[in-house]
């Protein structure tokens, strides 16, 4: 596909007697949100997995950006661009807010173990930087007020915000986010839509995993849906909805 | 140093009969290991110290009783310290990280250690030989050697085939491999999974002490002999694959031998350093153990 | 954080030179000595309070490195090189400074490596050593990290102690001061006991100043990320086996520089420096200190090693590690200082300083 900065080649991974993911070939077109959908078990965090480096495929290829990146750990995948967020929120719970904002700059800042330990003015200037870029990114979001709250004390919708913060403050070209609307409700929900396509709007691709079939419905451009580790079909919401394959998986035959 | 000694067929025999002999016992700490770490997912630091322990209380009470009853007089005391320490220090602790449980059975073996320093004393003890005298001796394939090797063979054999009958044909048996399956699911079955891991203490606490009785006629007994028996138990636990009784067998027996041999060619200077090497290979190299399947360590925290 | 966070290092300073002036007042000089070795002794605890504490990493051999900076300077500083003194190899060593000569307390005039030489040799060693078994067991966790690390303290024991030339069961000793010029020394001598400790526990100082630097900078910030959580640090690009083994390797050097002062100040080391209990013995000093937290491990440290060294324990010194081992671990996980009470203490007092800074 031109233009698309992710790309997957027949990725294949098997966990013992599951196949997991199996010839999976997708695309993200740059500057899009892309909706990975299909029911439970179908292989989306498997596929979110083997993009991110979290996992090794058995065979098949990612190309990041023309690059590829199959195989590559996951930090060398986060410094290349791709940001994620986890299906349950990892923060870091005994950190700051602002502290865990901080952590989401270490691909954009340098300072080594040695220069850490002797605080040399070099250094204290870049953390300087981080922690000014940090704040901003927190002000942003509106989360400046929880700055300095201990990350695992938040209520649990502020937690999955601050994991956003923290994942754009690396600045990524792509964002992968998984189901970032579980457990939200209807209100942090439609919030949530309207953060995802400020981030586009920001220049940054989103793949997003998620269930909220309305949410998806609402921003994505493309929805690619996955079956048995498969890919089922891809194409824009409506056309998608309008598939019978896709309407028998989720509802079942009798409805085909 | 002498490798050319390897080629005697015959004293090469006699120094792997001796090692399968010391590996008997490296396998029994394993299995010991095994127990509690299949019930709990903990390494239990202070397993070399039950073996100690067992051993001690065995020749104290020698004096006042037939051996037998010595014995299993010992065994049981044992089994108590080891059902007592899970009571008192692990059973009420909640969400106990790795690192905190360590530590805890790191401290309890320091402890058990220094009580049987000052209990009994810094020197080496012995239990008499089960049969015979320190000087009789029989022949295995052709090797003299004394006839505790037996004991020591067959109480190994008796300890796998009890328990392997244990946990597959009773209910207590069973209910404890339940808990090692999946504790929450066990739980909601209706086991007690706190009596079990009391129990998986008991046991392997008890299996501890027998090994240490049996081999007190060969190897001797001192108070601080735990330390490096925990060490070299491990090894063999981890050779195996962490978990695997079966395979804790065939991994004691090989680090035995090997350590003999490397006896054998005069390399005693450095003594537990085969084990410690080996050990230190095999969790480079391959934590899962030499016989333990990579699907399987998956799911397992290295 | 800024620069408040270097308030404990000054009150640490200060608080070394308080007892120092309050020894000296009080006419109890002697005490002088066991606190200048206790000082080495809190310097392990401190680099190991960075690995534990802020990586989350469990050593259980860290009295290996610990031996391997002493023995190493006890080694390189006792060889008498006289024999070769005219070879060029020695000539050329002499020529870079690198040969000192000495007289032994046998009258015996020696030609060995330079203390600091030794000293740097000992660090390096540590160093590579550390770096080169860090890389392959640091990816273990729990329970098998600590058995790899206690592996490794093991092997450095029985090389100490099975190995000739290490001395075996006896050690090295007749081991030099360290000659810093100008007629100081860090050695055993009576009249330089008041400058060792303070070359002790600036030593320490300096430490604590390294370890606050670290823990407030971009790398310690990802070592805490490491502890939260282990994926999602690795998500945000921290490179997590690189900072795990950079921080085994940086306690592993606290410890060799320890081990080497501490040789040069008694004159002598042997191989139950290197022993497990030593090791473990560490590692109860952080737990009770409260792990991360480095002001609870150098008091928990100095006081500790004080009242041991004092002789205070007396037969169950072990013992007395162990129990405090077991009752932290029972009841204070978070260590001394961080028990309910007191945290509650310090939460209050935080939130008043909070308030005075918001105001």
């Amino acid at each position: 596909m031109p233009g698309a900065l992710l790309e997957t080649h027949a990725l294949s991974r098997r966990f013992g007697g599951l196949q997991a993911v199996q010839d999976a070939s997708i695309a993200v077109a740059a500057d899009s949100i892309t909706a990975l959908i299909g029911p439970n078990g179908a292989g989306k965090s498997t596929l979110f997995n083997l993009i991110a480096g979290s996992l090794a495929p058995d065979s098949g290829r990612v190309v990041f950006g023309g690059r590829d990146i199959t195989g590559a750990a996951p930090h060398a995948v986060a410094a290349l661009g791709i940001g994620r967020t986890f299906q349950t929120t990892r923060l870091f719970a005994h950190m700051t807010v602002l502290e865990n904002v901080m952590v989401g700059r270490h691909v954009r800042s340098k300072a080594g173990c040695i220069a850490g330990m002797l605080n040399l003015p070099s250094t204290w200037r870049e953390e300087r930087r981080i922690r000014e870029h940090a704040a901003a990114t927190l002000a942003d979001l509106e989360l400046g007020g929880h700055m300095h709250a201990v990350a695992g004390t938040l209520p649990f919708g502020v937690q999955r915000l601050v994991e956003f913060a923290r994942a754009l403050a690396a600045e990524p070209r792509l964002l992968l986010l998984d189901e970032p609307a579980a457990g939200l409700n209807l209100h942090e929900t439609a919030a949530l839509g309207r953060l995802i396509e400020r981030i586009r709007s920001q220049g940054i691709t989103v793949l997003v995993v998620e269930h909220d079939m309305s949410l998806v419905m609402d921003i994505s451009e493309r929805v690619i849906v996955l079956d048995q580790g498969r890919v089922l079909t891809a194409g824009t919401p409506l056309e998608v909805q309008k598939n019978p394959d896709v309407v028998r998986i989720y509802l079942g035959d009798d409805h085909a | 140093m002498d490798p050319a000694l390897l080629l005697d067929p015959a004293l090469l025999w006699k120094f792997c009969l001796a090692g399968l002999a010391v590996g008997s016992i490296y396998a029994i700490v394993a299995i010991g290991f095994n127990i509690i770490y299949n019930t709990t997912g903990i390494i239990n630091f202070a397993q070399g110290e039950f073996v100690v322990l067992g051993a001690m209380t065995a020749i104290s009470l020698a004096g006042h009783m037939p051996l037998a009853a010595a014995v299993a007089l010992a065994v049981l005391a044992t089994m108590l310290a080891g059902a007592l320490i899970e009571i008192v220090f692990i059973r009420w602790l909640k969400d106990a990280s790795v690192l905190r449980l360590v530590i805890i059975t790191i401290g309890v073996s320091i402890l058990m250690r220094e009580g049987m320093l000052h209990a009994w004393d810094e020197k080496m003890h012995a239990l008499p030989h089960f049969s015979g005298t320190e000087t009789s001796s029989i022949a295995i394939l052709g090797a003299s050697c004394p006839p505790q090797y037996l004991w020591v063979f067959g109480t190994l054999a008796v300890i796998v085939a009890g328990l392997s009958l244990f946990f597959k044909l009773t209910v207590t048996g069973r209910a404890m491999r339940a808990c090692a399956a999946n504790r929450t699911a066990a739980r909601l079955c209706g086991i007690n999974a706190k009596a079990m891991v009391t129990l998986s203490f008991m046991l392997s606490a008890g299996i501890g002490a027998l090994a240490g009785c049996v081999t007190s006629p060969i190897t001797q007994t001192q108070y601080d002999m735990g330390a490096p028996l925990a060490i070299k138990g491990f090894t063999v636990a981890i050779v195996g694959g962490l978990g695997n009784s079966v395979a804790a067998v065939g991994a004691g027996l090989l680090v035995g031998v090997l350590e003999s041999l490397s006896v054998m060619i005069g390399c005693s200077t450095y003594q537990d350093g085969v084990a410690v090497a080996i050990l230190m290979a095999i969790l480079v190299c391959k934590p899962s153990g030499l016989f333990g399947s990579a699907e399987a360590a998956a799911l397992k925290e290295f | 954080m800024g620069p408040r966070r270097y308030i404990p290092v000054l009150a640490l300073a200060a608080l070394v030179a308080a007892v120092e002036r309050a020894v000296a007042l009080g006419g109890a000089g002697y005490y002088l000595t066991q606190l200048i070795m206790a000082a080495y002794y809190c310097l392990v605890a401190a680099g190991l309070c960075l690995l534990m504490g802020h990586a989350g990493q469990i050593s259980l051999g860290h009295a290996g490195f610990f031996a391997l900076g002493g023995y190493t300077s006890a080694a390189l500083t006792t060889h008498n090189l006289l024999a070769h003194a005219a070879e060029p190899w020695a000539r050329f060593l002499a020529s870079c400074g690198l040969l000192a000569e000495w007289q032994n307390v046998y009258g015996v005039k020696v030609l060995s490596v330079a203390p600091w030489a030794a000293f740097a040799a000992a660090v390096a060693l540590a160093a590579a050593v550390a770096f080169a078994i860090g890389v392959p067991i640091i990816r273990l966790r729990g329970h098998y990290l600590a058995m790899a690390t206690l592996g490794f303290g093991v092997i450095i024991y029985r090389i100490a102690a099975g190995t000739d030339a290490l001395g075996r069961s006896d050690g090295i000793a007749e081991v030099p001061p360290f000659a810093l010029g100008a007629g100081l020394a860090v050695g055993g001598a009576a009249a330089l006991r008041v400058f060792n400790y303070y070359v002790a526990w600036g030593l320490v100082v300096l430490g604590a100043l390294v370890i606050v630097n670290l823990t407030g900078s971009r790398v310690g910030r990802a070592l805490a990320s490491i502890h939260g959580n282990e994926a999602a640090a690795n998500a945000l690009g921290v490179d997590t086996a690189r900072c795990k083994v950079q921080a085994f390797v940086a306690s592993a050097v606290f410890a060799a520089v320890a081990g080497s002062f501490l040789t040069h100040y008694n004159g002598s080391i042997g191989p139950s420096e290197a022993s497990v209990m030593k090791s473990v013995r560490y590692v109860a000093i952080v737990a009770a200190g409260g792990m991360a937290n480095l002001w609870g491990v150098l008091l928990t440290g100095a006081a500790l090693n004080f009242l041991s060294l004092r002789g205070v324990f007396d037969t169950y010194d072990d013992a007395v590690f162990g129990a405090i081992l077991i009752a932290v671990m029972l009841f204070a996980p978070r260590g001394l200082l961080g028990m309910p009470q007191l945290r509650a203490l310090r939460g209050f007092v935080g939130r008043r300083l909070h308030a005075g800074r918001a105001a």
